[in-house]
């Protein structure tokens, strides 16, 4: 198990997907991120771990540009996704998001109907040509987030009636649908019972070979689980990033060893 | 064993202060309440009681001959011809008619043949002249007709004028009163529901028998459609656009705070607004129902806006994130996200505005169309455009009768004032159950 993570990495480290230079985010006139620079690999699980409010949402929403829709949020510095500057200003953010997809850290589905929820990303991306293709998406897509056994008698209920960790799980399949080549997920766990959770990190393993995926959790075992390069955020700014074995095992900073033993958090 | 130093079985100081303050504060809650409900009993019950009668309305039924000697001379059914007959012509025969009528009964009376033939509405002549212009071919024939009765005569079968009332009054006597109940109770003169309130235009001052609602139910209904045209898609477009694209700036705070003062202006201001932009600028029609639903557009614009965003605003902004985070267009995230959310309340708020608008007098008055009309309005007429034929509407036309001196019209008032409250309960309903429909869905 551990001899796969380790050719793999070695493998992964060859190609950086999404790299950040000095970025720095402003909500009005305070800092939230400072002066962060980070390379995120392709084909990796990378983990953001980090006390709460230490800026780890705020820097995964500058990776698709959603700090574009809060008014107040300036972001500076470069971030390029394959090299493509992500702030260019040809860039427009309706491809980058199709791009770069992102699960919330709350589930927030949309008020229709199960299989629509997973449906609209492919439909306004105009993935499938026929009703056929469009059903098998969400299909895979649902069984990818271990959600299809659940749902698959009543596709035509609303989303917002599941549980909260089958709606978590729903979000995933919408944002796996539109296939995305990098996918940013907030704590989509944090709601998820065991048994959920164990389901989704398989998905995650099983993604990472075609994806990029960067995960902000709180469970410091599971990022050890999943991940293989773990970044760690404290008070906006990237403390220590580095291979999770070694972040988890012998931490660099004082910070590091501090939080994950439990001393700040 | 000792009780407890706190016991729970006994309350104390403190606790019993507070119980004390929080019935103190039931108790005037319930006698608001209790206010206002009691003052909504009272507007309906004296409503109720004043305009009921307005539903009501007493006819004559005659058999009149219809001579060809007086009514077509030449014997040609020109149309021309037999239209120089004029009201009075008819009112003869309708007199006769019932003076025969009551000699045929053997009915006994002291009064004088004139003032019998008062006991028939002005009105009826007119009614009988239209009808027989119709339908020609009844010339040389009788007429079975039920004629309108007199506004006193009415008012005695709805109990409004009275044996003691109408020996004091110069348009009536108690013989008249009499001699109607004696017609009444040989089933000649009979009091039955009043399409008629709903359908006839507008009469004058002297016949209050004859007056009905049909003009201003039509105008209103025309101003409600340009309203609605209007209104609904202007503001919800601003309302989407300052909501979801705007950014916010000066400008736009500016907007928003003006356009709540907007909502505060007094509405017979738009009434100003509207005769001299409207009418004295842009040369449109005085009394027109498109210059009223502009009025009432630039009034409901304002609530609509507001309720619109508000929402708007009520959806979770996590809706929009979820949308833009799967790629969608800002337009796409709000059509087909929000906007399907923010619909029951976008359509509460246009119903209410509408409602709003449909209630409105002072600013028609100053647009004219306060002014007397009693043929239908047309939607479209060449000469006149689009709703450009002149109108009243609704609570003008209660203003106008409560104006009249005759005690007819005060009747005829509550009466459409129950129609106007009527349409308004149905509009509020309407809202209420179109938001229930539509939330329930999700
Ligand atoms: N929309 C916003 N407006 C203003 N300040 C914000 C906004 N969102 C976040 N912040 C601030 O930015 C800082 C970082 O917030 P962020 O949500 O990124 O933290 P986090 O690391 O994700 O925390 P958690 O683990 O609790 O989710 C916090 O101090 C927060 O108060
Ligand atoms: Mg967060």
């Amino acid at each position: 198990m551990k001899d796969i993570d380790v050719i793999e990495r070695s493998r992964a480290g060859a190609r950086q997907k999404i790299s950040a230079r000095n970025v720095q985010v402003r909500y009005g006139h305070t800092a939230a991120i400072k002066n962060v620079s980070v390379d995120i690999a392709a084909d990796t699980v990378t983990a953001f771990i980090g006390p709460s409010g230490c800026g780890k949402s705020t820097f995964l929403r500058c990776l698709n540009r959603m700090n574009d829709t809060i008014d107040t949020c300036r972001v500076t510095g470069e971030i390029r996704i394959d090299d493509e500057d992500i702030h260019d200003p040809k860039v427009d953010p309706v491809q980058l998001r199709a791009k770069v997809g992102m699960v919330f850290q709350k589930p927030n589905p949309f008020a229709k109907s199960i299989y629509d929820n997973v449906a609209y990303g492919p439909k306004i991306h105009g993935l499938a040509r026929t009703k056929a293709e469009l059903g098998d998406i969400v299909k895979v897509a649902l069984e990818k987030a271990a959600l299809w056994d659940e749902v698959k008698d009543r596709l035509d209920s609303p989303g917002t009636g599941l549980s909260g960790g089958q709606q978590q799980r729903l979000c995933i399949a919408r944002a796996i649908a539109t296939a995305p080549q990098v996918l940013l997920m907030d704590e989509p766990c944090s709601a998820l019972d065991p048994i959920a959770t164990a389901q989704i990190e398989e998905l995650i393993h099983d993604l990472r070979r075609n994806y990029c995926v960067v995960i902000v959790t709180h469970s410091m075992q599971q990022a050890a689980r999943i991940s293989q390069k773990t970044a760690f955020f404290h008070l906006g700014s990237l403390v220590e990033y580095g291979d999770t074995d070694q972040v988890f095992t012998a931490p660099r900073d004082s910070r590091t060893e501090s939080y994950i033993t439990g001393r700040i958090g | 064993m000792t009780p407890p130093a706190h016991s729970l079985l006994k309350s104390d100081d403190r606790t019993r202060r507070r119980r004390a303050s929080e019935a103190r504060f039931r108790a005037c809650g319930l006698a608001a309440i209790g206010i206002a409900a009691l003052a909504l009993a009272v507007l309906l019950t004296s409503v109720l009681a004043n305009g009921a009668g307005a539903f009501r309305q007493t006819y004559i039924k005659l058999q009149i001959p219809l001579p060809e000697a007086s009514l077509d001379k030449a014997g040609q059914r020109d149309p021309a011809a037999m239209a120089k007959v004029s009201t009075f012509g008819y009112a003869a025969l309708l007199h006769a008619a019932l003076l025969d009528r009551i000699a045929a009964l053997q009915i006994e009376t002291e009064l004088a043949d004139q003032d019998v033939a008062a006991m028939i509405s002005k009105e009826a002549a007119a009614t009988l002249r239209d009808h027989v212009l119709a339908n020609p071919h009844l010339i040389g024939g009788m007429a079975a007709m039920d004629v309108l009765a007199a506004g006193r005569i009415d008012g005695y079968f709805k109990g409004r004028v009275t044996l003691k009332s109408a020996a004091m009054d110069g348009n009536t006597s108690p013989q008249a009163l009499q001699l109607a109940r004696k017609l009444a109770d040989a089933d000649v003169i009979e009091t039955r529901f009043n399409w008629r309130f709903l359908t006839a235009p507008d009469a004058s001052d002297q016949r209050p028998e004859a007056a009905g609602l049909g003009v201003a139910m039509l105008g209103s209904l025309y101003m409600m459609l340009v309203v609605l045209a209007l209104a609904l898609p202007v503001g919800v477009a601003a309302s989407i656009y300052l909501e979801e694209f705007a950014p916010r700036s000066r400008i736009s705070d500016l907007i928003e705070v003006n356009i709540s003062n907007l909502a505060a202006v007094p509405s017979i201001v738009f009434g100003i607004l509207g005769l001299a932009v409207f009418i004295n600028f842009a040369g449109m029609r005085q009394s027109s129902p498109l210059v009223g639903g502009l009025v009432l557009t630039l009034m409901t614009l304002p609530t609509i806006i507001i309720s619109t965003r508000a929402a708007l605003k009520s959806v979770p902004p996590s809706i929009r994130d979820a949308a833009l985070a799967l790629g969608a267009s800002r337009m796409q995230a709000v059509f087909h996200h929000v906007l399907p959310l923010a619909a029951p309340g976008i359509l509460t708020g246009t119903i209410l505005g509408l409602a709003q608008a449909l209630g409105e007098t002072a600013p028609l008055l100053l647009i004219g169309m306060v002014a007397f009309v009693r043929d239908y309005p047309v939607a479209y007429s060449d000469t006149a455009g689009l709703f450009g034929d002149a109108a009243t509407a609704l609570p003008v036309q209660v203003f106008n009768w409560t104006q009249r001196a005759d005690p007819g019209f005060a009747e005829r008032a509550s009466g459409a004032i129950i129609t106007l409250l009527v349409f308004l309960a149905v509009m509020n309903t309407a809202a209420i159950l179109l938001r229930r429909r539509f939330e329930r869905r999700w």
